[in-house]
């Protein structure tokens, strides 16, 4: 009995070695590289760091100054309505393209190859390509011409409708990805259901709205939590497309922190501003998870 | 009944139209600007415009080799993916085989860790990356990207994911015939991953291909940018010339659609993966 007891704990120590010399390689570069940073930027935020000497003790300066400086308002500000606009809408769309792609048609697989197109491009192209075809005199204004309207919209040039093109390309951009998690959740879906459904008398929106709708409600409840967490982050799109401008009507938060930290070498109030992204992408995150309680059929 | 059959019909059209409409506004710029990238430039903007150019200017695509070291972009490129993606396989699936077939003290709280730091935004990271980057002596060094990129918590929780569908009696028995772990998990465990594999190289070699935030912090030096930076500084440089903006930008795509055409489960399957990362 004994003998046995020793001879797990040797094999038990023997395996703890074997993981300690696996996880090696990644656990290292993931402290340092993942793990310190973020001890090292909470420390950074605390101070008036310029990437270079000086690096004073400020305390929560940085943070009370943020709340207080239009440029962060602003970022801030367009950050949410971004967000506002563009989740709902992907995902709204996203539903409607499961649906389609859902129907048993030949060939159908086509459309998803299209579909997901744009996911799979660099976010630099898919803003030089649509910054163009925003133009003044690009395709989408002489479509607009073609079809009667004598004063389109000038885009990205115009302080009233930049963030609107940009929510309009992430729509476009994100509604595919949305489509392919969602067709899965509702390839998912027993037909069983949708048979009791119209064997209860329901027509193809009662189905839809009292069959489809809660049983694809976690994978829907999937995509809301990713997508926003990505809006929260937006930064690609805005720098190939609009530099935050014009003026500061598309600045965004992550542009924020990059302009405050890479630019203007304010590295101690830019660290500051991502603090406060994180805190508030933790906080809508949270709010989804308790609110999915209400509306989330597991 | 015969109206029924009618309805279905029109419902059936009507489905088919919103399914090519849907299709025709995703592929609409890709069309343009693979067209666009032929024509002279006075007829980008043409009123009114045509889709296809009236005169083809194929030398658009050696003008922008003339005008920035466009080859070199694309072999940095290649370079930082290929490499990325290769240290990124080997340090995640050694960790990966730790958390799903090894015991030992601290292992789910250790794994829960790695979860966590998924949600942490890259604009916390970056200016401490930054820093040790430079105290390391690689800024502006294909190293030090490659560093960044080696060590995703996303890879370590992919492939975890799948080897805990490996039956453990797999590897007990490879154990008992006194097989070592490194034997386990290149000989058993690994070939068995293939599928999940595939997809983690797909989705990194995209990742650090399209990446541009990374290359525009570490990087400075003209010759040693990648193609999304190289693509940018393009447009601030020469942001009249729109098509060879257009030419460069439609060449930067191809390598990328030639993997997603053939290996295009994995890309989706991986995409939808990475929904967790953000």
């Amino acid at each position: 009995m004994m003998q046995r007891k020793k001879s797990t704990s040797a094999y038990m120590r023997s395996q703890r070695k074997t993981a300690l010399f696996f996880l090696l390689p990644n656990l290292i570069g993931f402290l340092l590289f993942v793990v310190y940073p973020v001890f090292r930027a909470a420390l950074i935020s605390l101070t008036n760091w310029n990437g270079f000497k000086q690096m004073d003790f400020v305390g929560f300066y940085n943070y009370g100054a943020l709340f207080s400086d239009s440029t962060f308002r602003i970022s801030l500000n367009n950050t949410l309505l971004y967000t506002i606009v563009t989740v709902p809408l992907s995902i709204a769309f996203g539903i409607l393209m499961a649906l389609l792609m859902n129907m048993k048609l030949p060939g159908i697989k086509v459309f998803r190859t299209i579909y997901f197109l744009p996911q799979i491009t660099s976010m630099i192209a898919i803003g030089l390509v649509w910054s163009l075809v925003l133009a003044k005199y690009g395709p989408l204004n002489q479509i607009l011409i073609a079809l009667g309207n004598t004063n389109p919209p000038k885009w990205i040039s115009s302080t009233k409708y930049a963030l609107t093109s940009v929510e309009i390309v992430s729509i476009w951009r994100s509604m595919g990805y949305n489509a392919i998690i969602l067709l899965a959740g509702l390839q998912g879906i027993d037909a069983v259901l949708y048979e009791a459904a119209k064997l209860d008398g329901a027509n193809a929106f009662q189905s839809f709205l009292h069959v489809t709708i809660p049983m694809l409600s976690p994978t829907i409840f999937f995509c809301l939590v990713t997508q926003m967490i990505s809006s929260f982050k937006v930064f690609d799109i805005i720098i190939a497309m609009t530099q935050g401008g014009p003026g500061r009507a598309t600045n965004v938060l992550a542009y924020f922190v990059y302009n405050k930290s890479f630019v203007d070498s304010r590295f101690g109030y830019a660290s500051a501003a991502a603090f406060i992204m994180f805190a508030i992408i933790m906080v809508f995150t949270a709010i989804q998870f308790r609110g999915q309680k209400k509306w989330v059929n597991y | 009944m015969k109206t029924k059959t009618l309805g279905n019909k029109i419902l059936l059209v009507l489905i088919l139209i919103i399914l090519v409409a849907l299709a025709a506004a995703m592929l609409f710029p890709f069309i343009w600007m693979v067209l666009g990238s032929f024509k002279p430039k006075d007829e980008l903007f043409a009123v009114p415009m045509s889709l296809l150019p009236v005169r083809w200017k194929p030398s658009n695509y050696s003008d922008v080799f003339i005008k920035i070291p466009f080859a070199k972009y694309y072999v940095n490129t290649a370079k930082v993916a290929i490499f990325s993606t290769l240290g990124q396989v080997i340090t995640c699936s050694l960790s990966a085989y730790a958390f799903a077939k090894l015991q030992f003290k601290g292992r789910d709280a250790l794994f829960m860790l790695y979860l966590a730091t998924m949600m942490i935004p890259y604009q916390v990271t970056m200016i401490p990356q930054y820093e040790l980057i430079r105290n390391m002596g690689l800024l502006d060094s294909h190293l030090g990207l490659i560093l960044l990129h080696c060590f995703s918590p996303f890879g370590v929780f992919l492939l975890r994911q799948f080897m805990l569908s490996i039956p453990d009696s797999f590897v007990e028995a490879a154990r008992i015939e006194g097989a070592s772990d490194t034997t386990i998990l290149t000989r058993i465990v690994l070939p068995l991953s293939t599928s999940a594999l595939a997809t983690l190289v797909t989705l990194k070699f995209l990742d650090s291909w399209n990446d541009y935030t990374a290359p525009m912090i570490m990087l400075s030096s003209k010759m040693k940018y990648t193609l999304q930076l190289g693509l940018r500084t393009f447009q601030q440089e020469f942001g009249v010339e729109y098509t060879l903006i257009l030419a460069g930008t439609t060449m930067s795509l191809i390598p990328i659609l030639i993997i997603y055409i053939f290996a295009q489960n994995y890309f989706i399957e991986g995409i939808a993966a990475g929904g967790v990362k953000g």
